[in-house]
């Protein structure tokens, strides 16, 4: 394996080294850059983190659960670059020892590197910037002082651009390879390129993101076999909008969608502010949150409630089902050897969708239960229903008794009351760490509420209120 | 807040000292210390069922993984097998059977950390299983607990007040446990050095005992081991005695190899196997009147200590201590069981029990108030212990101190005994009774229920300036009107007090040692037993350095804690740090700057005490010096500039069997306003406003107080609302990483967030009259506990009896209470 990246601004070459090698323990080990920290060592604390650049920008990515393959033709920076070459301070930086923004100082170079990212992409909404960044000593306030104060500042010389050079060849080249060592990864530059490629190697362990794959290596400590890396498919990212669809190719990341969404569905896009963190969501794509087929992943509901497709290709043969279909079973999927998720398709619709993601925390938490409403009214009367749930059951699934139940009633409380028994029929969810099952059913009830309510313009929603 | 131009470098709001290394990553922690290129890396394989014997262990594929150099059980262990802080109750490697999910049975040495945690999930160990005590219930029906019986602290006659009170209100509450998540997981690296010694980096609080443990499983003796500790990466009390493990198992590993050895827990790992808050189940009994005066009072407390006995005798004993608060309890009865159980050893955490016997006492008045019907602030002060007079003119206390035994007379029944007690860690002499001389009840003033006088109360007047600044009264009518209007989302508002103990209960520990240099270009060195976690201690230390010598604090060099410099240190814990190694270093300061000053009057034919420290300059009747050229001068003169530096906190006892004395030197005071709101469906909940105010002494550096106490109260926020600890019905945390365990994320902090210090010097002789600031503010967070009690209060009429942690399932589960 060979990979050409830049790294604080000078261009090196990675061989010898497995594709599962994250940029963590070889930021740590190969290159004595101790600055960025483990904390965790599954993308949730975001000490590691480390900012990565190409032609889509800058974005803050977890480095404990990035792969080295994924950073081909990018240029990395970790804290260590965020200081200028003569140890001149990133106004992040001063404002941060101004503020007494660090006191253990564990945590505060993966909070640079998020603070000055997001400085660089001109971002003020620092909660949200900075929700990947656990800190267990300072409450976050003189944290979020720091970034208030540095946002006038501008952008230090050494990290304007262009800090990404086009001598930097895009993606790496197979090498031959000794027996003990792991399969090199395949790489591919076209949807047709990986499409032809998997069919011959249908056990292959794809890697999009790596927010979920990563932990298989970094806490399960297995050995994925022949891996192939989907970052660099240009084709296989992007969303288009025609008078009838959204389609959202599966390479797409969740931060990339964000916005899309914010102009068809706005609580779909306030939800996937709430999925995972910066980081995560910079990493995850959508395909990736489809195809693992997890009970709790948050897009699945809320695409079942708008009636998605999911675009299904095989080689050249393509294949188009109802995304709930796909689901068939906790860890069974409708996927065949060879098959891979190739977009996810949203038919126009006015605007009715409600995302309710219950978790302990708010933000960058897996959801308890993820509750996505859709219900049609018209005169007075549910005309069609959609309900759909993810940590209700062993996939992510549609509440069909309860749209029945409410389906063809006059829209109010006694059309609410009248779906209590179906709840209990289209769900019979488990008990573990993040709820009870009682908990969960309790909830699931209280938000088809909250759902009526909020048409009746009752407040409802408790990170709306303040002081 | 002090001016950070304030002439008094004691007292300046001046960045943390590592600030610089902090914000470019360039601060050093274990892991990052560079290692010779042979440097071993070590990882436990730990078991995988609560309680059982191990029948056999089959470790062939973990020798055989690559990377692996050695493998070590506890057959392998050439001395000691034990890191237990307290009653070698703690074998470092299981010998014959395990008693939690979790604990180490073998260790891999590896080349790489990788390799080593890859080797150790492939050993095969069986068990005979026997049945796992878990939950307080299965410990209290088999009698499985620490000590004989439960521990009871009384004063009064409670069971006849209680009887004789026109009113009784009983109740309980379950107080959920609490992971540090402290950022930098453990980690320890040992360096073998000639002839068997050993030096060892460790990421913890308590240098001297790692010193001990490794000397003991090496068997050395203690100079043989030298610890350092530079900094930790957050500690909270999970580095007081978690670390012993990591550091006793390299230093083991680097004997076996001859090869550095290096260990950092992976954080599930961490997680998994050290200790965490003790949860608590606290119930109560309450005779009282109809305006909420509480007449007499019985706790009963019960803590989940887990397996092995850790520091959870002294925590327990917190626990009791704190079951007052800001309350004059003249009829009070508190009986504590240490409960023993398989899971992780619950251990030291940022107020080291006080916060679960604080928030029993907040929940009684809680519960009082409702049920009486009147503004729980009302309640709360109704029972507030008297103010305290003034100061007197020497700015002491006004008890008379106690005159309790020297601790050598204390300890030395010990001595004798084999293996030898860390007579450092907390956990010392938990059987040790102190004999007649202890503080007894003075005649006049009000008492703790542990007999002590309470001589500096000042909450009244905090409480006042609270309820102003923070517009309190204005604001609980418009949370009624919110109410009112409102029947989904319910808001909340909570006042509450904050009393909290300084000083380490285990009285000898009350001492602390200094070295400190001056060379003769001026510049200082400064060492002393105090660890670096974050809290700004060693800045702290360095201003007060700083201000014995006139100098900026520039020209004070901070260096890392050693116990080939400093010996016999306590854990930088209870919250002592800078009162202890403050007044250390001042002495050792003073002892240097006096013989400079006996020097220059010398020179001069001037009195020492007229020579003036200050600006950088030593000034001596008309000469002015640069401080530099003084120490230089002294040097040529054959003065020593070095000198160590020693304090004892002077006026305590304490018997913690009888439970009487004066185990604190003061008290230190806060409160917190804090709003809410829930949603009523689903049991969501914010906290959206919080008002602090503090007191933290004469402040030393107002910026890193401020910094403690906001980051306290987050903490301990968190710790009762989304922190939840889960273990299975096998005795497997199931919270044991980020994506589970949820610490309070930046968005969590509350939206207006309003700090402010009682900025007022403290009544004891303390070090330029500051007050401990590590751990009471932690405990202004069960202010947003009790606000969430209000909202949901506001839903029906029945009492919430919530319990903690607050999370969305528990605030619903309350909701559905109150409105049933």
């Amino acid at each position: 394996m060979s990979i050409t990246f830049l790294l604080n601004g000078e261009t090196v070459q990675v061989r010898d080294e497995p594709p599962t090698r994250t940029l963590l323990d070889w930021l740590r080990e190969n290159r004595r850059l101790t600055g960025t920290k483990e904390g965790c060592n599954e993308g949730d604390c975001g000490a590691c983190t480390v900012m990565v650049s190409d032609e889509g920008g800058h974005r803050a990515l977890n480095a404990c659960i990035l792969f080295l393959p994924q950073l081909a033709g990018k240029a990395v920076r970790t804290v260590e670059g965020i200081s200028g070459p003569n140890g001149e301070l990133h106004p992040v930086q001063q404002a941060m020892i101004d503020h007494h923004g660090a006191q253990c100082g564990f945590c505060t170079p993966g909070f640079i590197v998020s603070m000055a990212t997001a400085h660089l992409n001109g971002r003020t909404d620092h909660d949200d910037q900075l929700a990947g960044n656990l800190c267990r000593c300072t409450g976050y306030a003189p944290i979020v002082r720091a970034a208030r104060a540095a946002e006038g500042a501008p952008v230090p010389e050494w990290l304007a651009p262009p800090i990404f050079g086009p001598e930097i060849s895009s993606g790496g080249a197979a090498e031959p390879r000794g027996a003990d060592s792991p399969p090199a990864p395949f790489q591919p530059a076209t949807t047709d390129e990986f499409a032809r490629w998997y069919v011959d190697h249908p056990d292959a362990t794809l890697i999009a993101g790596a927010t979920d794959v990563g932990l298989w290596v970094t806490k399960g400590m297995r050995d994925l076999g022949q891996t192939a890396f989907l970052g660099g498919i240009a084709d296989l990212r992007g969303i288009e909008v025609t008078d009838t669809a959204i389609r959202i190719g599966a390479g797409t990341t969740l931060s990339a969608l964000l916005p899309a969404m914010a102009d068809h569905h706005p609580d779909l896009a306030e939800m996937i502010r709430r999925y995972g963190s910066v980081q995560v969501r910079n990493a995850a794509t959508l395909g990736g949150n489809i195809a693992n087929g997890s009970p709790i992943g948050d897009g699945p509901p809320a695409l079942i409630a708008l009636g998605a497709t999911l675009h299904l290709r095989r080689g050249d043969e393509r294949r188009d089902l109802p995304l709930e279909d796909f689901f068939i079973d906790y860890g069974k999927q409708d996927r065949a050897p060879g098959e891979f998720v190739e977009a996810v398709s949203i038919p126009r619709q006015d605007d009715r969708l409600k995302c309710y993601k219950i978790s302990k925390r708010f933000d960058q938490d897996i959801s308890a239960l993820c509750g996505c409403f859709n219900l049609r009214i018209a005169d007075g009367q549910v005309v069609e229903a959609r309900i759909a749930f993810g940590g209700m059951a062993g996939t992510p699934k549609r509440a069909r008794a309860v749209e029945q139940a409410l389906t063809g009633q006059p829209w109010g409380a006694e059309a609410v009351a009248g779906a209590w028994d179906a709840w209990a029929t289209d769900f019979t969810p488990l008990s573990d760490m993040r709820a009870s099952a009682a908990y969960r059913l309790d909830a699931a009830r209280g938000l088809l509420t909250r759902y009526l309510l909020e048409d009746l313009g009752a407040a409802t929603r408790v990170l709306e209120v303040r002081a | 807040m002090k001016d950070e131009r304030s002439p008094d470098p004691a007292a300046r709001a001046l960045p943390h000292d590592a600030a610089r290394l902090h914000v470019t990553g360039s601060a050093r922690y274990v892991d990052d210390i560079p290692v010779p290129a042979d440097c071993l890396h070590v990882a436990f394989g730990t078991a995988t069922v609560a309680h059982g014997a191990i029948t056999a262990m089959d470790l062939d594929a973990v020798r055989a993984a690559p990377g692996v150099v050695a493998v070590l059980t506890a057959g392998d262990l050439p001395f000691a097998n034990d890191v237990s802080p307290s009653v070698h109750d703690e074998p470092l490697l299981a010998d014959g059977s395990v008693h939690y999910v979790g604990q180490p049975i073998f260790a891999v040495i590896a080349t790489s950390h990788l390799a080593a945690r890859r080797a150790a999930a492939l050993g095969k160990i069986a068990y005979d299983e026997r049945p796992a005590i878990l939950s307080i219930d299965a410990a209290l029906a088999a009698d499985s607990r620490f000590e004989d019986g439960p521990r009871i602290y009384s004063k009064g006659d409670c069971d006849s007040a209680i009887a004789g009170a026109p009113l009784v209100l009983e109740g309980r509450i379950e107080i959920g446990g609490q992971e540090h998540f402290y950022l930098e997981g453990q980690a320890a690296l040992a360096l073998p050095q000639e002839g068997g010694d050993m030096t060892v980096h460790s990421s913890t609080q308590h240098p001297t005992e790692i010193q001990h443990k490794v000397a003991e499983a090496l068997g050395l003796p203690m100079h043989a081991v030298r610890v350092e500790t530079r900094r930790m990466g957050g500690g909270f009390g999970g580095k007081e005695s978690q670390g012993n493990a990591l550091a006793v198992i390299c230093a083991v590993a680097a004997r076996a190899t001859g090869r550095p050895c290096k260990m950092r827990y992976d954080r599930d790992d961490d997680m998994v196997i050290t200790g965490k808050r003790h949860d608590f189940r606290i119930s109560y009994r309450v005779g009282h009147d109809a305006e909420g005066r509480i007449l007499g009072l019985e706790f009963i407390q019960y803590a989940r200590c887990g397996w092995a006995q850790d520091l959870s005798l002294p925590v327990a004993d917190r626990a009791m201590l704190h079951a007052d608060n800001a309350y004059l309890l003249n009829h009070v009865r508190i009986e504590s069981h240490r409960l023993k159980t398989n899971t992780q050893s619950a251990t030291a955490f940022r107020g080291f029990g006080g916060p679960q016997g604080m928030v029993g006492i907040e929940r009684v008045l809680d519960h009082l108030a409702h049920a009486v019907g009147r503004d729980p602030l009302a309640v709360r002060r109704l029972n507030f212990y008297a103010s305290a007079p003034a100061a007197s003119g020497d700015g002491g206390l006004s008890a008379p101190p106690a005159s309790g035994l020297p601790p050598e007379d204390i300890l030395r029944p010990k001595m004798a005994e084999e293996p030898q007690e860390d007579l450092t860690s907390r956990g010392a002499g938990a059987q040790v009774s102190a004999e007649g001389d202890v503080a007894a009840a003075s005649g006049g003033g009000q008492t703790t229920p542990y007999h002590m006088p309470v001589t500096d109360f000042i909450l009244h007047e905090m409480v006042d300036r609270l309820v102003e600044s923070s517009d309190y009264e204005a604001r609980c009518a418009a949370v009624a009107a919110w109410n009112r209007d409102n029947p989904v989302l319910k808001r909340g508002i909570a006042l509450t007090p904050v009393k909290f103990g300084i000083s380490f209960t285990l009285t000898h520990l009350n001492q602390a040692g200094a070295l400190v240099h001056v060379y003769q270009d001026g510049s200082i060195h400064m060492n002393h037993g105090g660890t670096e976690m974050g809290q700004g201690l060693f800045q702290k230390v360095a201003q007060v350095a700083a201000a014995r010598f006139g100098v900026d604090v520039g020209a004070v060099k901070i260096t890392a804690t050693d116990t080939g410099k400093v010996p016999n240190t306590s854990a930088t814990a209870a919250s002592s740090g800078s009162d202890l190694n403050g007044m250390a270093v001042q002495a050792a300061c003073d002892t240097i700057r006096d013989r400079m000053a006996d020097l220059l009057a010398g020179l001069h034919q001037a009195d020492p005490a007229s020579v003036v420290f200050s600006g950088g300059e030593v000034r001596v009747a008309d000469a002015r010096y640069g401080f530099a050229e003084a120490a230089a001068l002294c040097y040529q003169n054959r003065v020593s500039l070095s000198s160590t530096g020693f304090y004892a906190t002077p006026d305590i006892s304490w018997d913690r069997i009888a439970g009487r004395g004066r185990p604190f030197y003061y008290f230190a005071y806060g409160a917190a306003v804090t709003e809410v709101v829930i949603d009523t469906l689903t049991g969501e909940n914010r906290i959206l406003r919080a008002d602090l105010l503090h007191d933290a002494g004469a402040s030393l550096n107002p910026a890193l107080d401020i910094g403690q106490i906001e980051g306290g109260y987050v903490q301990g926020a968190g710790w009762l609302t989304t922190e939840e600890l889960v273990w299975d019905d096998k005795g497997r945390l199931r919270t044991h990483a980020p994506s589970t365990y949820k610490i309070p994320a930046c968005s969590d902090r509350p939206d207006v967030f309003i700090v402010a210090l009682w900025d007022a010097a403290n009544r004891a002789d303390t070090v330029y009259r500051s007050k401990a600031v590590g751990e009471p503010p932690l405990m202004l967070g069960i202010s947003a506990f009790l606000a969430l009690s209000q909202a949901v209060a506001a839903c029906g009429e029945s009492y919430p009896d919530l319990h903690a942690p607050a999370t969305a399932e528990q605030v619903l589960r309350a909701v559905q209470r109150v409105q049933a």
